[in-house]
């Protein structure tokens, strides 16, 4: 496969270069949020939002401070416009759903520090993505954190109804779990090249 | 260290090495996991990876507890983000410049530093409450913690992964590595079991050690998050 085509590239970044389980970006919420299937679907769907946002809007930050030869501010405008997306995001989810926005809590403006987000905005920058290619990714990154979020989330249910011995309390076990998810998930790496 | 003493209460060695074990932050507190998987696959990446987070560390704390007292409550967070972002950048800068093969081989992970949410975390916990010097020696503390247990998985993954420590062959070359544990799976794997371990030694320590099979009929764990 054409490793430049859209369709490769969210494919690379949805399963084959999976954000969080191939490189461990946004562990803190894939820890944090995924005790709960609901829950972890819904960060899911605010997480691929907002990394939708930011994606698009540092592509053409990224454009301005090119041309300017501006590439030191690169780092602080790129979280700087990752804060204020997510502020979007919250007014949004408060105006229209407000028992998302209830659901969600605290874990929504930690999105800010979630750093599979900063993550896009750099590799898409670093990798010289156009702007298609840039929605792509971000759009194959947002259905691969998802997806990772949500699998766990289903294993950990599973788990609380089983009986361990008290030594794997607290995130040991997750973090087994987590290495287990990540090696099916190496399964992948036989669809294409890794770019 | 027990010099910069300021008048409400002394500086002391607690304050230092709470992060460094008691509150470690990897294996206690779980802050800023994600440098802690990616660039643990050897030695010298955690080494690297732990001593520019500990500059950052301690520069945006020292400059957050300096400026405690002008940072209006509202955008706090978005100044903390900010002074962390510029010394990033600074890191970002003078690695390149140190080692183009080590920036290389970090890649993203540096500038990364900035969503580490220890850095944030302590920023908003400990630096904007506290004096200058408290907030530098905790983040030393903190840092050394860091850094630490990026060096305790680094060297399994390394051991394990290619026989090697700091690139000096510690198997013999007959020696079949284990190339799992450098690649993603190892970091989950060694993670986990250094928590299990560091679990059992304080278990057994309070002696509240439970074997599955004692445990199996009368009670259910309970669910943990």
């Amino acid at each position: 496969m054409n490793p430049e085509s859209l369709s490769f590239i969210f494919l690379n970044a949805f399963l084959i270069n999976n954000f969080v389980l191939a490189l461990f970006l946004g562990l803190c919420p894939f820890v944090g949020v995924s005790a709960k299937r609901d829950t972890a679907f819904n960060m899911a769907l605010a997480t691929a939002f907002v990394m939708f946002v930011s994606s698009t809007c540092a592509y053409a930050i990224n454009l301005v401070l090119t041309s300017y030869g501006l590439e030191f501010l690169r780092l602080i405008s790129y979280i700087a416009l990752i804060a204020s997306a997510v502020q979007l995001v919250e007014m949004i989810l408060k105006k229209f759903s407000p028992t998302l926005f209830r659901a969600l809590g605290i874990f929504l403006p930690l999105i800010t520090t979630n750093c599979a987000i900063l993550g896009v905005a750099l590799f898409q920058t670093s990798r010289g993505y156009d702007f298609l290619q840039s929605v792509s990714f971000s759009l194959g990154g947002g259905a691969g954190f998802g997806l990772a979020i949500v699998l766990m989330a289903g294993l950990r249910e599973k788990l609380e109804l089983s009986i361990l011995p008290n030594i794997t309390q607290a995130a040991a076990l997750s973090m087994m779990l987590a290495g287990i998810l990540s090696l099916t998930f190496m399964g992948f790496a036989g669809l294409g090249t890794t770019a | 260290m027990a010099n910069s003493t300021n008048k409400d209460t002394p500086v002391t060695m607690d304050i230092f090495t709470a992060g460094i074990w008691k509150e470690n932050p990897v294996f206690v507190m779980m802050l800023g996991l994600c440098p802690v998987l990616a660039v643990t696959n050897s030695v010298e990446n955690s080494l690297a990876m732990g001593l520019a987070s500990i500059f950052v560390l301690v520069c945006s704390n020292a400059l957050v507890s300096a400026l405690r007292n002008f940072i209006p409550k509202q955008v706090r967070i978005t100044t903390y983000i900010i002074i962390i972002a510029t010394f990033v950048t600074l890191v970002d800068y003078i690695i390149q410049a140190i080692s183009l093969d080590l920036y290389n081989k970090l890649g993203a992970f540096i500038q990364l530093i900035v969503v580490n949410c220890l850095i944030l975390g302590r920023a908003e916990a400990f630096a904007s409450k506290n004096t200058f010097g408290k907030s530098v020696i905790s983040a030393l503390g903190m840092g050394l913690g860091f850094t630490l247990a990026l060096v305790m998985l680094g060297g399994v993954r390394e051991l394990l992964g290619a026989g090697q420590l700091l690139g000096y062959q510690i198997f013999s070359l007959n020696f079949q590595p284990w190339v799992v544990m450098i690649l993603p799976p190892g970091g989950f794997i060694v993670l986990g079991s250094w928590l299990l371990l560091i679990n059992y030694v304080e278990l057994r320590k309070t002696g509240k050690l439970i074997a599955t099979d004692s445990a199996s009929h009368c009670t259910v764990s309970q669910p943990r998050s």
